[in-house]
């Protein structure tokens, strides 16, 4: 990987007494994951370019890797890293350059003081966002950014551009801002890095910052991305950023997401609507199919009246974080008691779904494969039998009002259900399985196209 | 004196401290048969004498006690039970693990009992507990016949207590030594003409006495298994009744009772019955007996267990089917299940009782044999099958014949009874019969192909998630293929892999000849096909009207909407059905190109990597050549840097080659190399020139042929046409071959290896691996090449399963653990 950095001041080879690095000379620098370089294609009075070359040791890197390592794509054996400008190179940027990207220089201390004309181009960067977000991160810093999208194999053109641009940046500015700007931006860009984020890398944020970070507009972007969107760091390092610049936290906080607030009270309302519809059936015991984090479960047993409760997810992850979001190990008791989390599958028949007053699928069933659905009625209204089964599923007919919404809800949903073809299925279901149903629509109903989504209620006969 | 107890049984020893229990219990049965309360009280306080631990003592040898019984084995449980309660919770253990319980009492006279407790040092609790035991016991002694023990053994005294003997008797259901061949024949009800028709088809030798049938030999020896309601509402049930009777009483035939003959036995006895569901005529009938006649047959039906065990434990009869867990035991709901069926306690529309569908949750290994429920067609239920096929209503009476499974029926004369409802055809098939018990936990799969693998829990909760989230339809999913080893890493300059590796391992395994396959550079594909949805509903109870599905190695159809390409494939298989005498075909396969599975793979990860090296390494080696323009001396750094940029080129047209367009299905193409399976053969196991000569059938555009060659690893000379082949095929760019044993070998000998290509390495371990040969030598393959063996048997064994017609839990089995084995992490580079 590579990255130059020119100037065409007079005379442009002071470039070697900023940068600390002699323009005649090649200068090796050893690093953890590979060996970084500095030397000079270019230096004559007119123009100097100072090259710095990574390259990376693929195996070191394997073996220094984690096993919580954030960066997943190390852990793949063909990977960008040893040709495209990531965390890497910022690492050894900030190692090989620390007495310039401090701002120091004895020999010309008048030149590291003020701007200059300089050019940095970075061939491969891995750029998550594209070009745009490369110009919206430097262009508010006075550069004047030139970032061409790489495409990802001329060949294949249908396949598109890659996750890399090319990047020239031009301006005139101190060379220690040039340099902080890279060390911050370029893992930021590349939105993922190679080592462990500790506590210590809001200090070196906040350093490197010095100056430029709490104006920037896209400082909230800057910020999760540097620390690998851990919320706590962010926390502290939004509270440390206001106390560098004029604005109160909260202003820096990152604000809540548009489509946020419009899919959370769909989630409430429907988790309210299952809640209510339990408590009206006079359920004691409920048996949530497909718990997912816990959600309804936590909302279960915030009601006293519901004495079991068990979760069931075919997904171990889901279990364990529900655990987790639940605060199962510091449950009291009598609480505790109440609660049965565990592993099933709903196209397996389970004597452990059995006994319950009712069965909750709750989102559930356009996760499962039309032809596996047939499994699904088996395993539920056939074998494990509750009294009441409570079944929600998006209205597809719904789905005209989400403006920017393509194809379904989400990429695992198998299939989405208009009204009259959920009313279809419910109806053979209970006539199969000796159930009546009825159905109630779940969130602000459209005259035409419905609620967002239905639910149907089953009651055995018998 | 000769004590017998039932071979299945609990035996409660009664008797005081110091009757000698614990050394009776010793001298007549295995140590771990015999549970004492002393031994439990000491395993939860570490003093046998400790009374606050009766309790907990108590607790655990109930739990030992039950699941012993749960197990089916013997159990002696060695405490004082002089007393009603204890006795009770004991009877109530027997009974709920369905096993007899009898009693034996050792009643010695007080003072012997005294002297020998004072002679034990860890009995210091005097001579009065003794007493008051002693006055329990006498107190017992009187009523303890009414507890509920089947029979109740008493011992008076030292001498007796020390000259009994203890035998066994085999239970009433246990004919195991009876081992066939059975001709199994189903419900008759009286339908006399019908059934010696069927004997008569089945090859049996009536013998007739003033033109009535007596009895019956089959000149092969085989035996006759009746599953019971022999009788009421046809023609002639005393007919019936004479022949069946005559044929158990010559040893010809057996028979289970069935609940009509229950029923007729009362009524025939004089109890007062409902005269109703065709017994009016079996009483008319038997009016017209002679007296005689009618007393005999009314023994013989009496004397009619309600079920069997035959051949070892393999065959159970019982006229409405037995679950698993009651299979050999006995109590009164054993006998009502085996007479009248589970029912769920509702009734039906014709008010007929609902039957609580066992046979669906059935997984033992023994075969049910049934009847009571007429339908039109027997059908397979997980391992069960029920033969009554409503004669009497103008069906059919079928035989099943064992061990051979074939199914022989002769139709009825007439309708000799209207039913109250009509025949009802098996159409409702069940969606799934898949229990959670059947994949989860750690589990140990036994394969009839020298290996018995364990599959880990929480590789069976991870596949559990793949399995039910992305897989096909389990119906489908007859076999996942195993994972494939690379050969010994080789030490020839400039390569990682190469076949002389491959045949020197062969080799040394005495394999006399390999064959040489092309690998596709596609996706390993499963296809099962059927030749049209009639074949797939009949043979894989799949309904939806679809024929076949084509899946990846881990389950997943690979496209949303697999129909075209699966009729596509069927047409294309046409020469198949006649080759292979069968309607159904399984294909173990590659579909290509890569790209139609794996693009998101190749885009996201290799045209990424190759479009990062190629921005970036002709920038660096520009700035370098300046650099060595200045006078710098980076020579070093410039070779190695236009080294990398051919290396990211050949990276680039490596993966380059398996990627065309495809629009559809057009350019998507299969290649077959082995037939995994068809009707009735798990086709897997024949010699691999066979399954290349009956693929060389199929002439399809959509199907392409895999190149090969046979080696004689005897010959140095096939050898080097092998790697010459190879060089060529790989200097081209091709993935390379894999090298299989020609003939399946048994043992610990690699299905297959396969050995890559030099520059297809490079999308494997990076497209500068070549400079870096030394470091990537020490690669490990041990792993890789056991989970290849063990996934094989696997593989293998689900196929021999389907090939049997094991019901679906069986063939679910081991294609679950092959995904389940595949969670475990290995060196994704292997």
């Amino acid at each position: 990987m590579l990255l130059t950095i020119s100037t065409t001041a007079t005379p442009a080879t002071d470039l070697g007494f900023l940068l600390h690095k002699h323009p005649d000379r090649v200068q090796e620098f050893s690093q953890s994951f590979g060996t970084a370089r500095v030397f000079y294609p270019e230096a004559d009075e007119s123009r100097c370019t100072a090259a710095l070359m990574l390259e990376v040791d693929p195996v070191a890197l394997v073996r220094s890797r984690g096993r919580n390592s954030p960066d997943f794509s190390l852990g793949q054996y063909v990977n960008d890293r040893p040709y495209a400008a990531s965390s890497l190179l910022a690492v050894a940027l900030g190692d090989v350059f620390r007495t310039a990207r401090a701002g120091r220089c004895n020999a010309r201390p008048e030149l590291a003081e003020g701007a200059l004309p300089l050019e940095i181009a970075i061939p491969a960067l891995p750029c998550r966002g594209g070009p745009d977000l490369a110009r919206r991160l430097f262009e508010p810093l006075g550069w004047e950014c030139e970032a061409l999208a790489v495409p990802l194999d001329e060949n294949f053109p249908e396949w598109g551009d890659s996750r890399y641009v090319s990047l020239r940046l031009r301006g005139s500015l101190r060379l220690a801002d040039a340099l902080n700007h890279l060390y911050v931006l370029l893992p930021v860009l590349d939105d993922g890095k190679h080592y462990w984020i500790a506590p210590d890398e809001v200090d070196k944020l906040i350093r490197a910052g010095e100056g430029w970070l709490a104006a920037h507009p896209e400082r909230t972007l800057i910020t999760r991305r540097y620390l690998g969107r851990r919320r706590a760091l962010e926390r502290t390092a939004f509270a440390r950023l206001a106390e560098v610049g004029d604005e109160t936290e909260e202003a820096l906080e990152p604000r809540i997401e548009e489509e946020k607030e419009r899919s959370v009270p769909l989630n409430t309302l429907r988790r309210e609507a299952v809640v209510r519809t339990l408590e009206e059936l006079g359920a004691a015991s409920v048996i949530d199919l497909g718990c997912g984090s816990g959600q309804l479960i936590g909302a279960l047993l915030a009601v006293p009246r519901f004495a079991r409760i068990t979760g069931v997810d075919v997904s171990t992850l889901a279990l364990t974080i529900a655990a987790r979001k639940l605060r199962l190990e510091r449950m009291p008791d009598a609480k505790r008691a109440r609660l049965t989390l565990f592993q099933g599958a709903l196209t397996y028949t389970d004597p452990r779904f059995s006994g319950y007053d009712a069965a909750v699928l709750m989102e559930v069933v356009e996760h499962v494969d039309p032809p596996r659905l047939a499994a699904l009625e088996r395993v539920v209204f056939g074998q494990a039998r509750p009294v009441h089964v409570i079944v929600t599923t998006p209205n597809a007919e719904y789905n005209v009002h989400y403006e920017f919404l393509t194809g379904m809800r989400h990429p695992d949903h198998r299939f989405e259900w208009t009204r009259e073809e959920f009313t279809a299925w419910a109806t053979a279901t209970a006539e199969l399985y000796g159930y009546r149903v009825t159905f109630t629509p779940i969130g602000e109903e459209d005259p035409e196209h419905g609620a967002p989504t239905q639910m149907g209620v089953f009651t055995r006969d018998h | 004196m000769t004590i017998r107890i039932p071979e299945l049984s609990l035996v409660v020893l009664v008797g005081v401290s110091g009757s000698g229990k614990s050394t009776f219990a010793a001298r007549h049965f295995k140590p771990t048969q015999v549970i004492s309360s002393d031994f439990c009280r000491g395993l939860v306080s570490d003093d046998e004498n400790d009374q606050s631990a009766t309790q907990a003592a108590f607790d655990l040898l109930d739990h030992i006690v039950e699941t012993r019984l749960s197990r089916g084995l013997l159990t002696v449980v060695d405490a004082t039970s002089v007393q009603f309660a204890a006795r009770q919770k004991l009877i109530a253990l027997a009974r709920k693990h369905d096993v007899l319980c009898d009693a034996i009492v050792l009643d010695v006279p007080e003072e012997v009992a005294i002297e020998r407790n004072a002679g034990r040092p860890d009995r210091d609790f005097g001579a009065g507990v003794v007493i008051r035991q002693r006055k329990d016991l006498r107190r017992s002694l009187g009523k303890i016949g009414r507890d509920g023990f089947r029979r109740v053994h008493v011992l008076r005294g030292v001498e007796e207590i020390d000259n009994a003997t203890v035998s066994y008797e085999k239970a009433w259901t246990d004919k195991k030594d009876l081992t066939g061949p059975f001709d199994l024949i189903g419900d008759i009800h009286g339908c006399r003409s019908e059934l010696e028709t069927l004997l008569t088809e089945l090859g049996w030798e009536l013998t007739r006495v003033d033109g009535r049938a007596v009895g019956a030999v089959h000149p092969e020896g085989r035996t006759a298994v009746f599953v019971g309601d022999l009788v009421d509402r046809g023609p002639d049930s005393p007919g019936v009744v004479r022949l069946v009777m005559g044929m158990v009483a010559a040893g010809t035939a057996v028979c289970v009772r069935g609940n009509h003959e229950e029923k007729l036995v009362r009524a025939l006895k004089g109890a007062k019955v409902k005269v109703a569901h065709g017994l009016e005529q079996s009483l008319e009938q038997f009016a017209a007996e002679p007296e005689e006649f009618t007393r005999e047959a009314a023994a013989f039906l009496d004397g009619l267990i309600s079920h069997y065990q035959l051949d070892e434990g393999r065959l159970v009869v019982a006229h409405a089917g037995l679950k698993e867990a009651y299979h050999g035991r006995a109590s009164g709901r054993v006998r009502a299940f085996a007479l009248y069926g589970d029912t769920t306690g509702e009734t039906d529309e014709y008010g007929l009782p609902v039957r609580y569908p066992w046979a669906q949750e059935y997984r033992g290994r023994a075969m049910v044999v049934y009847g009571h429920t007429p339908t039109t067609k027997p059908e397979w239920i997980n391992n069960t099958i029920c033969l009554d096929t409503g004669c009497v209503f103008g069906g059919s009476l079928t035989a099943l014949r064992y061990p051979s499974r074939e199914i022989v029926s002769v139709p009825a004369e007439k309708v000799w009874y209207e039913p109250v409802k009509p025949l009802s055809a098996p159409g409702y098939r069940d969606p799934v019969t898949l229990d959670i018990g059947d994949v989860s936990g750690t589990r140990h799969i036994e394969t009839r192909f020298g290996t018995r693998v364990k599959v880990m829990e929480e590789n069976a909760a991870a596949a559990l998630e793949v399995m039910s989230r992305f897989a096909v339809d389990p119906r489908w999913l007859v076999y996942l293929p195993p994972t494939m080893a690379p050969p010994e890493t080789s030490k020839l300059e400039g390569y990682l892999e190469h076949p002389h590796e491959a045949f020197e391992e062969f080799a040394a395994q005495g394999v006399a000849e390999v064959v040489c396959e092309e690998k596709h550079m596609g996706s390993r594909a499963v296809a099962v096909l059927a030749r049209t949805p009639e074949v797939a509903a009949e043979r894989f109870g799949v309904t939806d009207g679809s024929a076949g599905a084509v899946y990846t190695r881990t389950g997943r159809p690979f496209f949303d909407d697999l129909g075209p390409l699966v009729a596509r494939l069927r047409a294309a298989c046409e020469p198949l059905w006649e080759a292979l005498g069968s309607d159904w075909v399984a294909l173990d396969c590659e579909l290509l190109p890569w790209l139609a599975k794996a693009g998101e793979l190749i885009r996201v990860q290799y045209a990424a990597v190759g479009a990062a090296a190629g921005a970036a390494l002709p920038a660096a080696t520009s700035a370098l050549e300046a650099a060595a323009g200045r006078g710098l001396d980076v020579s070093e750094l410039l070779d190695r840097a236009r080294r990398r940029q051919d290396n990211a080129a050949r990276f680039r047209e490596a993966y380059a080659r398996y990627c065309w367009p495809v629009n559809g299905l057009e350019g998507v193409r299969l290649a077959p190399f082995q037939i995994l399976a068809c009707e009735g053969r798990n086709t897997a196991l024949e010699p691999h020139a066979w399954h290349l000569d009956t693929l060389s059938l199929l002439d399809d555009p959509i199907i392409t042929p895999t190149r090969h060659l046979f080696v004689d690893l005897t010959s140095a000379e096939s050898r080097e046409k092998a790697v010459a082949w190879w060089e060529e095929l790989t200097g081209q760019g091709g993935e390379g071959m894999v090298v299989k044993p020609a003939v399946h070998q048994r043992g610990r000998v690699q299905p297959g290896v396969k050995v890559r290509g030099r520059e297809y390495l490079r999308i494997i371990y990076g497209p500068d691996y070549t400079d870096s040969l030394d470091l990537l030598r020490r690669r490990f393959l041990g792993k890789k090449r056991s989970m290849a063996l063990r996934e094989h048997a696997l593989g293998l064994e689900a196929l021999a399963r389907l090939a049997d017609g094991d019901p679906l839990w069986r063939v679910h089995e081991p294609v679950f653990a092959v995904l389940a084995m595949e969670s475990e992490p290995v060196d994704p580079r292997l």
